[in-house]
């Protein structure tokens, strides 16, 4: 993978160039999912952050924790109901599987299904762990937001570069860099 | 924010995972030494069994089970700021919710111990696990103590979790700031996290599904624990307001042990640009309607129990008021409620100094109050000829002292290979909006994660002063 990025001081110079790398793209050959964006932090409210296309700001999340919860709450439930009868022990006058006691047993993993389908679902979505070698710049780190296109075509750097570079861009760098 | 600003902000914060002082030298050899000593205590329990402890007949639960009780009220501290503060959008709270979360896990893990270690044979603990032994039984899902095991293990699973998940992306930070061994175990734990918009969108959205998730999660854990007590036949155990007064209670000392960590971070990490009085402000408001909260529920617990007059209530109410440990209740009262209350609710007194001194009051307190919980009651059951009384031995005396250093070793030792303060969301909260938020793509319709636009939140003193993200 080879990527053509700029590394932009603030979020507003980084919405300028990622509107005029949208306006581009169909000039200059690369698809809406080859524009990269990166920052060390969510900028809610620019037009970056959400992406760039749906996927990107959709999730399921919610539905599959909610499925993982039911899961787990029926897990519960079914296994301190058929092992309370399968070895039933006489307790105090209880029945043998109150839905009282064995509500509680029911509503813990529950809340755990929800939590680790929450985890898992993270984990696969947001691609995690990646031990591949990705588009990315340390500088990031320092306050600066990456954004650029990967894959372009040999034809199309030069023009990408100095759009890069107009948009506002502190630096304009290739990935991997060539040294 | 200027690209200097954030600067600043890695260096300060990032600074203690690369530069080691002699405080934290000293504070982990003094730690280490008592939690050291505890283990050794522990040893000598399990060779020489349970007598070594001051329990006996009728006193079966003692310190064990106050500290058991105690450290998991302690760690209610994190679910509330981190999950209600979150959910609320207050953002006062960026600088704190990791100190609190913290708080939770090892509290938790702390706590969890203690089951196992008042266990007479404790290589047996894991009959409590839900498998069918060689006699085909499986463990009694009726008991209260087996709702225990699986609400302190989801509790602790969730907590983990919440306190983890956002932990990622400030390992990218230091990987990309570390050098040597400390960038290849930082890669590792940072899982290859870039920063893309869906991963930030990912997160955040599995961060607003568990701080849902882990409120009631929390709730349910520490009124399971009061379970431990209400479901019995004992003296002024057998009572409907156990579970919300143990939650109520939880949530009270783990705002004061919150404040006495951020506290102590404060001086040693030198975070005082981060850690702003108006967060002790606004904690010690917090921590001013616990205290009322409590006194009312103590208040509506004695006044059922003495307006009944039931004998063998009665038996114990007066133990408590008057009798035995009547010094360690007006001690209780004193710590929880006369000392921290003129301290909190008067603005002036409401300063760090004076919100530490409560919060220290109200961690002794707090402890005392398992302790009167359990103790009387069990030392005066409904026969008079089975009444006893508990001393506690060195063993129990050393095995709690542990419980604190081993609390301080850890966030030490945490503080050391984490940032203790979120510095992602830390300058997330500091940024102001766009003033006209930019128009979705087309055929897009998700909803933003926040409210709205946020204002500004300037680094002063002032910053967060009720401010929220409306």
């Amino acid at each position: 993978m080879i990527a053509i990025y700029g590394l932009y001081p603030d979020p507003d110079s980084a919405e300028r160039a990622l509107d005029s790398l949208r306006g581009a793209r169909a000039e200059l050959g690369f698809a809406p999912r080859d524009i990269a964006v990166i920052s060390s932090e969510p900028f809610e409210g620019y037009g970056f952050s959400r992406g760039v296309d749906e996927r990107d700001h959709k999730t399921i999340m919610p539905w599959l924790a909610a499925l993982g919860g039911a899961l787990g709450g029926f897990t519960g439930l079914e296994f301190a109901t058929l092992t309370q009868n399968a070895y039933p022990l006489a307790t105090g006058g209880m029945p043998l599987a109150p839905l009282w006691t064995n509500g509680i047993i029911t509503y813990e993993l529950t809340m755990l299904g929800a939590i680790l389908t929450t985890l898992v679902t993270l984990a696969v979505s947001a691609g995690l762990p990646n031990p591949r070698a990705k588009l990315y710049d340390p500088e990031v780190s320092d306050g600066n937001i990456l954004v650029g296109v990967i894959d372009p075509s040999d034809r199309s750097r030069p023009a990408l570069s100095k759009l890069l570079l107009d948009a506002g861009a502190a630096k304009v760098r290739e990935f991997p860099p060539r040294f | 924010m200027e690209t200097k600003q954030t600067a600043q902000i890695n260096d300060d914060l990032l600074r203690p995972l690369f530069r080691t002082t002699w405080r934290f030298y000293c504070g982990a050899i003094v730690c280490g030494a008592v939690v050291a000593a505890a283990m050794a205590a522990f040893g000598y329990q399990v060779w020489n069994g349970i007598g070594v402890w001051g329990i006996d007949r009728p006193v079966f639960w003692a310190f064990d089970i106050t500290n058991f009780v105690f450290w998991i009220g302690i760690s209610h501290a994190g679910t509330l700021i981190s999950a209600i503060l979150r959910l609320a959008n207050a953002t006062w709270r960026r600088p704190v919710t990791r100190c609190a979360e913290v708080i939770t896990v090892f509290a938790l893990s702390i706590g969890g111990m203690f089951p196992v270690v008042h266990l007479g044979r404790p290589w047996l603990a894991f009959w409590l696990f839900p498998y069918r032994s060689e006699r085909e039984i499986w463990p009694q899902f009726r008991s209260p103590l087996m709702w225990d095991f699986f609400a302190i293990g989801t509790y602790l699973t969730g907590s983990i979790t919440f306190l983890l998940l956002p932990i990622i992306p400030d390992w990218a930070l230091v990987r990309d700031k570390a050098a040597g061994w400390r960038k290849r175990m930082y890669g590792m734990l940072a899982l290859g996290w870039r920063g893309t918009p869906r991963q930030w969108h990912r997160l955040e959205s599995a961060m607003h599904i568990m701080a849902v998730a882990i409120i009631p999660v929390a709730v349910s854990v520490h009124t399971i624990v009061s379970w431990d007590f209400a479901m019995a036949p004992v003296p002024m155990w057998h009572s409907t307001i156990f579970g919300p007064y143990f939650v109520a209670g939880a949530i009270f000392s783990g705002i004061a042990g919150l404040i006495l960590a951020m506290a102590i971070l404060r001086k040693l990490l030198h975070l005082e640009e981060y850690l702003l009085p108006v967060h002790f402000d606004n904690l010690g408001k917090l921590l001013l309607m616990m205290s009322l909260l409590w006194f009312y529920f103590v208040f509506a617990e004695r006044l059922t129990t003495w307006y009944g007059n039931e004998a063998s209530e009665m038996a114990v109410f007066w133990q408590t008021q008057r009798g035995g440990f009547a010094p360690l209740f007006w001690a209780m009262v004193v710590c929880n409620f006369v000392i921290p209350f003129p301290l909190l609710a008067i603005k002036k007194l409401r300063t760090i100094s004076g919100t530490v001194i409560a919060s220290a009051t109200i961690v002794v307190g707090m402890w005392l109050e398992r302790f009167l919980i359990i103790v009387p009651s069990l030392s005066h059951k409904y026969l008079p000829y089975a009444w006893g009384t508990y001393r506690p031995t060195w063993v129990e005396i050393t095995l709690t002292a542990g419980t604190f250093a081993a609390m301080g070793l850890f966030y030490l030792l945490f503080a050391k290979f984490v940032p203790i303060i979120s510095v992602w969301e830390l300058k997330a909260g500091m940024r102001a909006a766009p003033a006209v938020p930019s128009p979705l793509p087309a055929r897009t319709r998700s909803l933003p994660l926040t409210a709205g636009p946020r204002t500004a939140v300037p680094r002063t003193a002032d910053a967060g002063l009720g401010a929220t993200d409306d």
